[in-house]
């Protein structure tokens, strides 16, 4: 890291922590050199409001991290991640969230920044962490029904019954006799990947 | 919304409008041509006038995310250049400029001016296909053929420099991956060199056209303080008059001794949107010119870092030596970056392209998020379209510029 990196990274940091006193916050030690704080589930909506008030403006990302490895989770499974900028300085923060994976909720931002809708859905959709007070909360990349979260460190790569939702609706098809052609009456055998 | 329904008064049917009152459900896509890839739009029709805009996305998605986890750092290089598939080299770029930063690595000097040669070479091609399919969606069908003609051009050098025209990979973490020789950068030389007076034609047929303006003015218009507010970045941000660049902002790869100016608009209707990205060509034009003066002065100097923990050796040496052979064997099946995170972007030409990556010091990738600016351009349809007639659409989405393959990853 340069010198003008972290003079940078420096500036960023003396202008957020007078902001967040009062609430307790963890360094967590990264390799980039960006401000990367560790608040608890209830005071994150805080820490991201007095973020913004002082001069955060924009969110960049909302995202998750599953903390699992080989099967086994030391700590809470999942890490929210909110980085915020500031669009006069580039001045960048970054708040980390731990979570349980029983309790896998976490207050949402879509009232301090509208923008953040679709990123907590494809956090949602991804790793099933729910938002509370997301106007919408649905699947944005998977389709609508679709079992799992693929993202979490379980599901593999191949996927699970990659076909099963288009075997379901061609047997309700089927079942209703409609869109079905004359010679189309014998089942098509299916392919269990 | 419920829908509504109109009692006609007898004789009424004569009045000027007697579809209004019912509500339609229209369906735009996934397969529409002007959704620039398989985005699919509900729309709710009241008559001409459009209500309950949603974009469905996740056509394309193909688990990018899950790839690099399974995968590995090395090995994702390639998938990368299918997310914008337009831009690739930008999108390399990106990425090795995040594992750089975790794995605490410096390029040297001509490493980065090739990849900022590069990189301005496929903002300008990127910013053709903007100009090209939007001018092509709202009728000017000669404008396709001119843009189409000049990224010719562009993959021509592409295929030159890479061997390829498409989906080049050819950014490696710790530089690139071979030198630009005399006559790949006397192409690029070439093509700028006619390039501007190209710009001068695109303008002379659309910026003063009668028809341009009636279908971009004041069509889509949102605020600096909306555009913020919804995650836009790139010239859909700058189009609403907010100077925020990147290249400005967080420099990267020495653009901040590049001379340039960042465009920005007033309105942010379509109509400053193009301006802004016809603007941002010509500053390409600008930086790639002084990025080959400085390769003509950098001659023979090194443009890939030599750290065999995390660059691929050289190609001949491996072909003869067992120790370079070892290493690409450990880069490219066990690459180990240290233990930490980081978050790199780009100013990509839609908007703020980045990568998170998380890394516990194995080989497997604990987390790659990749932050596309596609989606959140995506994300702004309704509420720029909310109220508007249904042939602004074919506007609005060409002038957010996104491509699918971003989007859905």
């Amino acid at each position: 890291m340069s010198s003008a990196h972290a003079e940078y990274h420096a500036a960023a940091r003396a202008r957020i922590t007078p902001v967040l006193e009062g609430i307790e916050t963890i360094d967590v030690a990264t390799r980039c050199g960006t401000t990367t704080l560790q608040v608890s589930r209830d005071e994150v909506l805080e820490a991201l409001t007095r973020s913004k008030a002082a001069g955060f403006t924009t969110i960049s990302f909302v995202t998750v991290v599953d903390r699992m490895r080989d099967g086994e989770v030391k700590g809470p499974r999942f890490t929210l991640v909110h980085q915020l900028q500031s669009i006069t300085d580039g001045h960048v923060v970054r708040f980390h969230t731990p979570l349980a994976e029983d309790d896998a909720i976490a207050p949402s931002v879509t009232g301090l920044w509208p923008g953040a809708n679709y990123m907590e859905r494809e956090a949602f959709d991804m790793f099933g962490v729910r938002f509370e007070g997301h106007p919408n909360l649905e699947r944005l990349l998977m389709p609508d029904g679709y079992g799992h979260f693929p993202l979490r460190k379980e599901f593999p790569h191949q996927g699970i019954e990659p076909d099963r939702l288009y075997r379901e609706w061609d047997e309700r098809r089927r079942a209703k006799d409609i869109l079905v052609a004359p010679d189309e009456q014998t089942p098509a055998p299916t392919q269990d990947r | 919304m419920p829908t509504q329904t109109f009692e006609y008064a007898p004789g009424s049917e004569y009045l000027d409008d007697p579809v209004q009152g019912e509500m339609m459900h229209l369906n735009m896509g996934p397969q529409h041509p002007a959704t620039h890839g398989v985005l699919r739009i509900q729309i709710d029709m009241d008559g001409e006038t459009m209500h309950n805009i949603k974009p469905v996305v996740g056509y394309l998605h193909r688990g990018k995310e899950k790839t690099c986890e399974t995968l590995g750092w090395s090995k994702f290089f390639p998938h990368t250049d299918r997310l914008d598939y337009v831009q690739p080299l930008l999108n390399n770029t990106a990425y090795a400029l995040a594992l750089e930063e975790l794995a605490g690595l410096e390029v040297p000097q001509r490493g980065q001016e090739i990849r900022v040669l590069l990189m301005e070479v496929s903002r300008i091609a990127a910013h053709l296909i903007y100009l090209g399919t939007t001018a092509i969606d709202l009728g000017a069908v000669s404008m396709f053929f001119n843009t189409f003609k000049e990224r010719e051009k562009i993959y021509e050098i592409l295929d030159a420099y890479t061997g390829h025209r498409m989906n080049n990979t050819y950014i490696r973490i710790g530089g690139v991956f071979s030198d630009v020789d005399d006559q790949v950068a006397q192409m690029i030389a070439t093509f700028l060199d006619g390039f501007s007076a190209e710009i001068d034609g695109f303008e002379t047929m659309l910026t003063g056209n009668r028809i341009w303006h009636d279908r971009n003015r004041d069509v889509g218009v949102i605020t600096a303080d909306d555009a913020l507010a919804w995650a836009l970045t790139g010239p859909n941000l700058r189009g609403s008059g907010v100077e925020h660049d990147l290249r400005k902002l967080r420099p990267y790869s020495g653009y901040e001794t590049y001379d340039f100016d960042v465009p920005i608009g007033t309105v942010g209707d379509c109509y400053d949107r193009y301006l802004v990205r016809i603007e941002e060509m010509r500053q390409s034009v600008k930086i790639a010119r002084q990025a080959l003066t400085r390769l003509k002065a950098s001659k023979g100097a090194e443009v890939i870092a030599e750290d065999r923990r995390y660059v691929l050796p050289p190609k001949d040496k491996v072909h003869t030596s067992m120790e370079e052979l070892i290493f690409q064997f450990k880069v490219v099946t066990d690459m180990r970056l240290p233990k930490g995170e980081a978050y790199h972007a780009v100013e990509s030409s839609k908007g703020e392209l980045g990568f998170y990556v998380v890394s516990d010091g194995t080989s497997d990738p604990v987390r790659c998020h990749i932050r596309p600016p596609g989606l959140y351009n995506v994300q702004a349809i309704p509420l720029l379209a909310e109220g508007r007639l249904f042939s602004d659409m074919m506007a609005i989405i060409g002038s957010l510029d996104f491509v699918m393959g971003e989007v859905d990853r």
